[in-house]
């Protein structure tokens, strides 16, 4: 297969301009981790509250991209930034169950119900 | 005789070399003498037990190397004690303390005591001898118990069931239980693996042999290797751990009920007989006993059974019971019997030919050796409609069979090709879904792992479906590996930098499907992922 580019777009929501929101690649696997490293150092920098992770065009996450989504988790619990997933499809809210990631990855189903949820979050 | 000249020596003292040495010294005079053993064959045997009443040991004149050791340690007068003619005992007697010669009322007197003391050392022996056979008898039988006990706990329980087919079996095992064993095994490919054999030799040891040669074929069965390349394993497994001086033999075979094609291999086992419309012949495989050489190799030999035909195998218990006038019950009876009973079915074979053997065998037989008979009968399809829908429920359909070169990223191609191939199902999407991740991370293990990447090796699957499960299979050529266990991936410790982030992929497997089976031989390695299609396990609400 040959290797495509990956894009991953960081943007900002309108509501609340101070929280970065990582649009994911459709394939989550090894050819996305350096785009996926670079949104998240981008989103990082400035020290954000908490980081949303957008699903919402995600259609494949294999193992590896799992172990991506982990490795990021892992840094911004470092950095004390909190994370937030949406628009995940249903099998993959199951996949991160399963995984225990939604333990750790708070998941709403869209970009508004997220968006709402984080002036709460301590 | 020996053993009562023994008893009896045991009964007096013997044993005790000290008391032995001195037991003519007139300082101890009643000390008990030395035991003179007598070997069967020595000449003063048959001197005493005809001799009618006490013997004066320097009047003989016998080439007796008893006498001899009589002799020496100064015995002067025997006393035979014989009962019903055979001679149970002796007394011997050293030289009179008053250093004069025995009168005539001595020797009366000791052949009074003779005739008194005989009975009571006669009836002694038989109770101490009864003793030590009840002691036997109770050791043999604790021990034929845990044989019986471990043979019971391993033969199968139950018969595996197959639609079209009739399986029976009968196990009768010999008192002195001997190694006979019998298993199934249901492979996940739909076939069924079918093995009788037989390990020499009785009791715990043949139980213990058969218990190791059970597990070892079912490692066989488990790696779905051909019944030629099962026993060529099974022999190399167990040539090195088991008794010189034992062996095993064993028919192997692989059913496809489907088909009807029984792929069979033979290690020195007594030959299948094969019914078939109205002939019975012999399946001949050839092939040496397991155990007793390395290196074998195994002829392998295929027949598809139409329905009506029939097979049985059995254990030499059978062919090689005697009757009371020693003629042994044999292949030729068998084989005429298997030809009358056969006819119009197979399905009271088994008892047909127990009952013959007991004919044969007279009321008072002993079985010798275990008894193990199966038969198994491709039913005759009375119904064709019913016989079609059986069939058709237990058919096994494949949608779709194709390679990968194992190159990076074409586990999304498995995926596609999979989820293309399984459209005309019209699973529930979430059913899709679990199946197009569990198709891709097990074709990316094939790839990385198993082909290591390289891309002239093909990772091969397989998608097949029955009424009750859709089954992928995904074969590379990493077989002699080690395969490692699916584990619980520790996100804590993977997030707190303790573990790998990586180390999902037979984790999300595992759960993505209904069962996995991991199958490697020398040269492959396969997951086959299994999706129930009835009763869904992982069924949710949306489905």
């Amino acid at each position: 297969m040959p290797t495509q580019a990956i894009e991953t777009r960081m943007r900002h929501a309108p509501s609340l301009p101070e929280i970065p929101i990582i649009d994911l690649p459709s394939e989550i696997n090894a050819q996305a981790e350096e785009a996926l490293n670079a949104a998240f150092a981008g989103a990082s920098r400035d020290k954000p509250k908490a980081i949303l992770l957008d699903f919402g065009s995600v259609e494949y996450i294999n193992s590896t991209g799992i172990a991506l989504i982990v490795s990021l988790l892992a840094q911004a619990r470092q950095e004390g930034i909190r994370m937030l997933a949406c628009s995940l499809t249903d099998h993959y809210v199951e996949v991160f169950r399963l995984t225990r990631l939604a333990d750790f990855l708070r998941i709403f189903p869209d970009e508004v119900s997220a968006l709402a949820a984080i002036p709460a979050l301590e | 005789m020996t053993t009562l000249l023994k008893s009896l020596g045991q009964m007096f003292g013997r044993g005790n070399r000290k008391q032995e040495t001195q037991f003519f010294s007139p300082a101890r005079p009643r000390s008990a003498g030395p035991a003179i053993e007598i070997a069967p064959n020595d000449p003063l045997i048959a001197h005493l037990q005809g001799a009618g009443g006490v013997v004066e040991i320097e009047r003989l004149n016998l080439d007796s190397p008893a006498l001899e050791r009589m002799r020496r340690v100064g015995v002067k007068l025997v006393v035979p004690l014989v009962s019903q003619g055979e001679l149970v005992g002796l007394l011997n007697l050293g030289p009179r303390l008053s250093e004069q010669d025995y009168s005539a009322d001595d020797r009366a007197l000791l052949n009074n005591l003779a005739a008194q003391a005989t009975p009571a050392v006669r009836v002694a022996q038989l109770v101490r001898q009864q003793q030590v056979e009840a002691q036997e008898r109770e050791r043999v039988e604790q021990e034929m118990q845990v044989a019986r006990l471990i043979q019971q706990t391993l033969l199968p329980q139950q018969l595996p069931e197959m639609p079209g087919w009739r399986l029976a079996v009968r196990y009768q095992p010999a008192r002195a239980v001997g190694g006979d064993f019998y298993d199934f095994y249901k492979r996940p490919d739909g076939r069924l693996v079918l093995a009788v054999g037989d390990v020499t030799d009785k009791g715990v040891p043949a139980a213990l042999v058969m218990a190791t040669t059970r597990s070892v074929l079912r490692g066989c069965a488990r790696r779905m290797l051909s019944p030629g390349e099962a026993l060529v394993r099974a022999n190399e497994l167990l040539y090195p751990e088991i008794p010189a001086n034992m062996f095993i033999t064993c028919l192997y075979a692989n059913l496809d009920p489907v088909s009807g094609r029984l792929e069979f291999a033979n290690a020195g086992h007594d030959l299948p007989y094969l019914s078939h419309r109205g002939a019975v012949d012999e399946l001949v495989a050839t092939g040496m006993p397991l155990g007793l050489m390395p290196g074998m190799r195994y002829e392998e030999k295929e027949i598809t059974l139409l329905p009506g035909d029939s097979v049985l195998l059995y254990s030499d218990g059978l062919v090689e019971a005697h009757n009371t006038e020693r003629e042994m019950f044999g292949f030729p009876r068998l084989h005429q019997l298997v030809n009358e009973h056969c006819t119009g079915g197979c399905s009271t074979l088994i008892d047909s030919l127990l009952a013959d053997l007991a004919k044969f065998a007279g009321p008072d037989w002993e079985q010798e050796d275990d008894i193990t008979l199966m038969t198994l009968e491709r039913e005759t399809a009375t119904d064709p409609s019913q016989a079609e829908q059986k069939q058709m429920r237990s058919e096994t359909r494949t949608l779709a069979d194709f390679a990968l070169p194992s190159v990076m990223g074409n586990e999304c191609e498995a995926m596609t090709q999979v989820v293309a191939a399984v459209k005309e199902l019209d699973l529930p999407d979430s059913k899709i879904q679990r199946l197009r991740t569990a198709v891709s991370e097990a074709t990316m293990n094939a790839i990385e792992h198993g082909n290591r990447k390289q891309p002239e090796l093909p990772v091969h699957i397989h998608v097949l479906v029955s009424d009750t499960a859709l089954t992928v299979r995904i074969t590379d050529r990493g077989g002699g590996r080690s395969i490692p266990e699916p584990e619980i991936p520790d996100l804590e410790a993977k997030l707190a930098g303790r573990q790998s982030p990586r180390g999902w992929g037979l984790f999300l497997i595992e759960h993505m499907v209904d069962e996995m089976h991991v199958i490697a031989d020398e040269g492959h390695h396969t997951v086959e992922l299994v999706l129930h299609l009835q009763g869904d396990a992982h069924a949710d609400p949306g489905d």
